[in-house]
């Protein structure tokens, strides 16, 4: 019998993740004992145990440990992955629907008027390829508050991808719709709202999930540089403390977090598809 | 002499040619009347300019030259008072089709209430035939004729004074045509509505229409005969072919278009008048009529050809 495409394809994704982790696990060095060390790794502090990257299974039972209580706060540099990962997310969102709200009015307009199209197109060009984490410094001074810069950050970065879609969008819908709206005699608003809104929704919500892929991209090198909370400070705090199990941990935490994210953007986006 | 209801005075219409090459004329110094109430259909050649008339006369597309009056008043413009069905449709595709017409409804009666509107619009698409659940299926779920009869049924449902349709039956099968032009005839003859109606079909345009426009082909297109049909209403399709004006008409219309269509293209009007040629049928065949529509009547049995008279 022939297993359905998916069935199959699952079943192919878990013997490939089994092969990697065997490899993995089956390359990672086991602590050498002391009697096997030769003297240029004394003397290179090589008794001591020694920083290496964890087998798979160290990670699990780290991740084990840190899921079942993921909120725990016991001072300023011991907080639950839950914990930090809630800060990151608070300020990926609150940056983010900040882009947002300014971003789609603005790429209503620039999308409907070729004046401000024009008009604006330098500045958004000029801007746009700028890195984020450049306007850091910046922010720092202007703002004052580490925090609020890191969420400037992300406003800054998660704009340009959610306004050049909307104004593409909006600019690139179709004649024969718009002129059903002018027929109707529908007031701007109107036309905004029965045809252009829902005819430029597919491409706004690809600008969106473009945003919150850049986005969470940027927090964890943004929290590395402001520290204090969040998972990218996390991710580089247990680095100080050479605890790399807790690294891959978080690396697999941000990738994880990252997916649902696309995920839910993905969702919302197939909400408004249509089909011509 | 009063101006008509709907009056398209010197119409040109040129497209900018692509870079460094002249302009392209689709057609120059139009000029036609259609009064209150009546029925005109226009034929001609593929991309002679019909569609771009009627882009004009809805005031979605602005002429180069030339106005439009309708009521007294310069176009300018879309209106509720211009309905249209358009050539391919124009349904919005992420709303079924039901809400493709209740937003059109909405749109025409805005102190109605919910109830009001949906009834309505239920009431038209029923006349289309489109029920029984097709009515909320999205426009890509329907067939190309299903499609065109939402946009039938949109136009139809806010009433407008105008009824502007650009090939609406081109989609669809012989049965449902039929019962549509029935329709539309029903719903035209119980109001006074004016209908000018694009078709590439001649027995539909004789079937339906007081008057037929006959087109030169493009560019530098023109209206060059105006073709009357006095059959008398209630016309009936089966019955119509035994009208003694019948076949003289029809061959005249495919003689245009498999001739003359062609011969005239390009060329203006001998005298310089660009009023299209009245034709009525008399006993014996066409005759011409340079003077306007509403004059004495033609001498009968004078075969005279496009405007020697
Ligand atoms: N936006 C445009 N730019 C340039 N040329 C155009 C444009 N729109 C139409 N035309 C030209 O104008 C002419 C008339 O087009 P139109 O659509 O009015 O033809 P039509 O008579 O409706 O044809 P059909 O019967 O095939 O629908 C065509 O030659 C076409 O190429
Ligand atoms: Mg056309």
């Amino acid at each position: 019998m022939i297993a359905s495409l998916n069935a199959r394809a699952l079943l192919l994704s878990a013997v490939l993740l089994a092969v990697l982790l065997g490899i993995w696990e089956a390359a990672s060095p086991q602590q050498k004992l002391g009697s096997e060390l030769t003297e240029y790794e004394i003397l290179m502090g090589g008794a001591e145990p020694k920083a290496a990257v964890p087998p798979p299974s160290a990670v699990f039972v780290k991740a084990w440990e840190e899921l079942s209580n993921p909120f725990y706060d016991a001072g300023p540099n011991d907080k639950g992955i839950g914990i930090q990962i809630g800060y990151s997310l608070y300020r990926v969102l609150s940056g983010y629907f900040l882009a947002a709200a300014i971003a789609i009015p603005a790429g209503f307009l620039i999308g409907m008027s070729p004046l401000m199209y024009r008009a604006l197109d330098p500045f958004i060009q000029i801007l746009r390829p700028i890195s984020p984490l450049a306007w850091m410094p910046l922010a720092l001074f202007v703002i004052q508050d580490s925090q609020a810069s890191a969420i400037f950050v992300i406003f800054i970065c998660s704009i340009w991808p959610m306004l050049i879609n909307t104004a593409f969008g909006v600019a690139g819908v179709r004649k024969d719709w718009v002129n059903v709206a002018r027929t109707h005699e529908l007031g701007t608003l109107k036309t905004a709202w029965i045809v252009i809104l829902p005819a430029a929704a597919p491409t706004i919500l690809t600008g969106m999930r473009i945003s919150i892929g850049i986005a969470w991209l940027v927090i964890v090198a943004a929290e590395m540089l402001v520290g204090g909370t969040g998972i990218g400070y996390y991710v580089w705090n247990e680095w100080n403390n050479l605890d790399l199990t807790s690294v891959v941990f978080s690396i697999l935490m941000i990738g994880l977090v990252g997916m649902l994210l696309d995920t839910a953007f993905a969702y919302c986006a197939r909400l408004v598809q249509y089909q011509e | 002499m009063p101006t008509p209801f709907l009056s398209v005075q010197g119409l040109s219409k040129r497209f900018p040619g692509p870079k460094g090459s002249d302009p392209l004329t689709v057609f120059e110094n139009v000029n036609l009347g259609i009064e209150k109430g009546e029925f005109v259909c226009i034929i001609g050649h593929s991309g002679c300019g019909k569609s771009t008339i009627l882009n004009i006369l809805a005031g979605l597309d602005e002429p180069t030259d030339g106005a439009v009056i309708m009521n007294g008043k310069e176009v300018s413009g879309p209106s509720l008072d211009r309905g249209i069905v358009f050539q391919n449709y124009s349904l919005l595709p992420w709303l079924s089709a039901l809400k493709n017409v209740t937003f059109a409804v909405q749109a025409r009666h805005r102190n109605w209430t919910k109830k009001q509107v949906h009834d309505h619009s239920i009431k038209y698409l029923e006349m289309v035939g489109l029920t029984g659940g097709a009515e909320l299926r999205k426009p890509s779920q329907l067939s190309g004729g299903m499609r065109q009869r939402v946009s039938i049924a949109r136009a139809f449902a806010i009433q407008p004074e105008l009824l502007l349709l650009d090939e609406p039956f081109g989609a669809l099968d012989a049965l449902t045509r039929g019962s549509i032009q029935d329709e539309l005839i029903r719903i035209w003859a119980g109001s006074d509505q004016t209908v000018f109606m694009i078709t590439h079909d001649v027995d539909e345009a004789i079937l339906l229409a007081d008057r037929i426009l006959l087109m030169t082909n493009g560019p530098y297109a023109r209206v060059a005969e105006s073709v009357q049909v006095d059959i008398e209403r209630p016309r009936v399709r089966a019955d119509i072919i035994h009208h003694p004006d019948y076949y003289d008409i029809r061959n005249h219309l495919v003689e245009f278009l498999a001739k003359r269509s062609r011969e005239l293209a390009g060329k203006r009007d001998e005298d310089g008048v660009s009023e299209p040629n009245v034709i009525r049928f008399g006993l014996n065949g066409p005759v011409a009529n340079k003077s306007n529509k509403g004059a004495e009547e033609p001498p009968a049995r004078a075969r005279v050809v496009n405007g020697a008279d």
